[in-house]
């Protein structure tokens, strides 16, 4: 019965999106202010609809009702409760209800917290949200409906695949999907925009918050699926340059280029075009890499949830929505205004190296992504485009982008002073070449690369330093004004700092792991021990578990660190009854920022079992660096100027 | 310190290059290197996408083998590169070719970059010399002026 609410809540949702798309779209051509607060009404109704359905969906999961067939193809009544909460979206279906979900919420957030974007705009941003709504609800309804029941329910569900049954993956499609659809908002703002045919800074001032929010959720979503690799694939990697990957990897770095030149557009009135571009390109690489991820037409270390004959679908509406955006922005792009000048020096020239460096790198994930496919389609050759294809395209523009980095916001705006920005970074620069020359001369093996990588990262965590010293002008000034003017920094320049800082943080820790990690494999009886980068690695014991939906071998291993104790991991190798699948759980030991990665591997004639054992430098980084770029685009979400320019415009509207 | 911590760590270690599985290992360590390397360009065709390098796959295995036998049998990389193209075709090496059919692929990001660059370039010389005042800005300020002047 819930089940059937739950299909009749969706649609529902289905028809009051077209809904909204059509009430606000005729209210703009009448400007009628009834028909446009039909439009939000709308909006938030069609959001609760979808909740309904998605709540409908999580507790068919939660209480195994196998009549529901998405539930019998992916639950399983021995699994815990987290993993069957997570199964709702563990899937095809239950995912792209997850999508509507996060799509439909963000329109209502629109409708209902748009006051103060002027009247047209909220309106057709409102009108665009709802056609995105009634696309993919009605893909979701007609052709991957996730309550549809079966005549004969199962007596016992197929299980979600193991390699799924963890934490971090449980809530990693979450954060991922509402920054992927987070974009959907920029995206409707860009066409509402070209509509009216006009750019300004209230425009920008509010595509700013929507990326951010988007942008540092994509973050953490990335983040979280990078460390869920890490240390559930077994193999120490933690990221593959794998199509899946990069479907979320591109829509990140659009998103990092518009979050800059939507600064643009907002403080100097330029790049109007290339920022309404940005952001409908932005949304365009979230619906790529949702078709990437739901067809199955690329390869993937993690394809879950794959099914190629719906995947034509998708695509069609990605050619239809983005192939619409962009025909609108060719049309209407030459109105919008060309905006300030600036000098070749200047705070807006750095801003547009940014955005080349990153169209370019996006471009690189683009092509080794989708390449193989164009090239087999025209000649009918298979390629491959791995690792060695990236480490030597995208890996150089991004350093050329990190090299002058710390010198964009020390430079002003319309004209800077390039001496005087370079005089300011001379710590910063000192501080790269010293650890530059410390670590290529102390850490052995030597490691040219390695070395210039960690100088990279000094470069800038210290230019991050830099430009919040220069900006409080400490030891200049008394403390007591330098403390004022510390306190009365804007949010917003807090969360650039924290955004660089921890692109540097993860910079160091990317390129010491890669470049020290240690690994030493062995076959090992137990009570036998092997060595890597200084620890001894013993397996004490191996003995059978039952866990809830899995039978398992727990290898008990003790570490030492020339005789004493260090820690003691409990690695596993897990079967799983239901789909017949093995995996390994990791024994992670963390010293400081780096880890002793240690998995158990098969059993071994004799008695004996493979056990690897991986030292991974500064690992901790590659994971807190991301962290503290996203608490960076909180901050500055949470900066008084995104809501005082309301406050201001609602003044000049009564005045 | 953790540098020095992670210094006398690195010196415990004299064979870097510790294989994916021992039962597999060269028995010259400067070899096992050399296929380590050759491994990690190398894809399991069966696998979803991992290299051999990676994968524990029964393909990934042999494929291991006649990498290794080929290494200590003094064959260079290029030449157990061609062997698995020969057999695989290109599909097996993890860096596309540098040909014609891959000329997109190899110059794309940078054609990008000096698209863009171009792009910045005329703008920066379209508007470089910029007018202090626009004539009706300057007709206004005189006015200003001859009024605060009266």
């Amino acid at each position: 019965m819930i089940a059937e609410v739950g299909a009749f809540a969706l649609i529902l949702s289905l028809a009051l999106s077209l809904a909204q798309a059509v009430l606000s779209y005729a209210a703009r051509v009448r400007r009628s202010a009834v028909l446009a607060g039909a439009g939000e009404g709308a909006a938030i109704a069609a959001f609760l609809g979808v909740a309904a359905a998605f709540a409908a969906l999580m507790y068919a999961f939660v209480v195994s009702d196998f009549s529901v067939a998405n539930v019998a193809m992916n639950s399983h009544t021995e699994k815990p409760l987290l993993y069957r909460i997570a199964g709702t979206w563990g899937n095809h279906e239950g995912s792209m209800l997850l999508w509507c979900l996060a799509l439909t919420g963000f329109g209502a957030s629109v409708a209902g917290l748009g006051r103060t974007l002027p009247q047209g705009l909220r309106t057709l941003t409102v009108g665009t949200q709802g056609v995105l709504g009634t696309v993919f609800l009605a893909y979701t309804v007609f052709a991957s409906n996730p309550l549809a029941r079966v005549a004969q329910p199962p007596v016992e569900g197929r299980s979600l695949n193991p390699l799924l049954q963890d934490p971090a993956l449980a809530v990693h499609p979450p954060f991922l999907y509402a920054g992927y659809v987070g974009m959907s908002v920029v995206f409707s703002l860009a066409v509402a925009a070209l509509i009216e045919g006009r750019v300004d800074a209230a425009w920008s001032r509010w595509v700013r918050p929507w990326t951010l929010a988007a942008w540092s959720l994509l973050t953490v979503g990335i983040t979280l699926g990078s460390f869920w690799a890490y240390y559930e694939l077994g193999w120490g990697g933690w990221w593959f340059w794998d199509p899946v990957e990069n479907a979320s990897f591109m829509p990140w770095l659009v998103a990092t280029a518009l979050l800059h030149s939507a600064i643009v557009t907002e403080k100097r009135g330029a790049l109007a075009g290339w920022t309404v571009f940005l952001a409908l390109a932005a949304f365009s690489f979230s619906m790529l890499g949702g078709f990437l991820v739901r067809s199955g037409v690329l390869t993937s270390v993690h394809a879950f949830a794959v099914d190629p004959t719906r995947g034509v679908l998708l695509l069609i509406i990605l050619g239809v929505t983005a192939g619409l955006g962009f025909s609108l922005f060719a049309w209407r792009a030459p109105t919008l205004g060309r905006g300030g000048m600036f000098a070749p020096v200047s705070r807006e020239s750095a801003l547009v190296l940014n955005n080349i460096l990153l169209a370019a790198a996006t471009a690189t994930v683009l092509l080794g992504t989708l390449y193989p496919l164009i090239r087999e389609a025209m000649s009918g050759e298979a390629i491959s485009v791995g690792p060695p294809y990236f480490n030597l395209t995208f890996t150089p523009l991004m350093a050329a982008l990190l090299v002058l980095l710390p010198i964009g916001p020390l430079l002003a705006w319309k004209r800077g002073d390039g001496a005087t920005a370079l005089r300011r970074l001379a710590v910063a620069a000192a501080v790269a070449v010293v650890l530059t020359l410390l670590v290529g001369v102390l850490v052995t093996p030597r490691h040219t690369w390695g070395a210039l990588g960690v100088g990279l990262g000094g470069w800038l965590i210290a230019g991050a330093l830099a430009e919040i010293l220069e900006r409080t002008r400490v030891f200049r000034v008394p403390p007591a004004e330098a403390w004022r003017r510390f306190t009365g920094l804007p949010r917003g320049a807090w969360g650039m700092t924290l955004a660089h800082l921890g692109l540097g943080v993860f910079v160091l820790g990317a390129v010491f792991e890669t470049s020290w990690k240690l690994e030493a494999a062995e076959a090992l009886p137990v009570g036998r021990a092997i060595e890597v980068g200084g620890y001894s690695v013993r397996l004490a014991a191996v003995e059978p578990v039952n866990g809830p939906n899995y039978d398992a071998d727990r290898g008990t291993i003790v570490v030492t660190r020339a005789g004493q104790p260090v820690c003691q991991v409990t690695p596993e190798r897990r079967f799983y009854t239901a789909g017949g699948q093995t995996t390994s759980e990791v024994g992670l030991c963390y010293r400081g920022l780096s880890h002793l990665y240690l998995v158990l591997g098969e059993r071994r004639e004799g008695g004996t079992y493979l056990v690897r054992a991986y030292w991974n430098p500064w690992a901790s980084l590659i994971f807190v660096g991301p962290a503290i770029m996203a608490a960076g685009g909180l901050v500055s979400l949470s900066d008084r100027r995104l809501r005082l320019a309301a406050g201001r415009r609602r003044r000049e509207q009564e005045a | 310190m953790r540098l020095k911590a992670l210094l006398a760590g690195l010196a415990g270690v004299l064979c870097l290059a510790a294989a994916s599985d021992p039962a597999e290992r060269l028995p010259d360590p400067a070899q096992e290197a050399r296929a380590r390397e050759i491994f990690r360009d190398v894809r399991c065709l069966v696998c979803q996408n991992e290299s051999i390098d990676d994968s524990e796959a029964e393909l990934a295995r042999d494929l291991r083998v006649i990498v290794r036998e080929q290494v200590s049998a003094g064959r260079s990389e290029a030449e157990i590169k061609r062997f698995l193209t020969d057999r695989y075709g290109e599909f097996v090496l993890l860096t596309p070719s540098w040909s014609p059919g891959n000329l997109l692929l190899w110059a794309g990001p940078f054609l990008v970059v000096v698209a863009g660059a171009a792009l910045l370039l005329a703008r920066l010389r379209k508007t470089a010399p910029e007018p202090e005042l626009s004539p009706s800005e300057s007709e206004r300020l005189q006015q200003v002026s001859r009024d605060d002047g009266a």
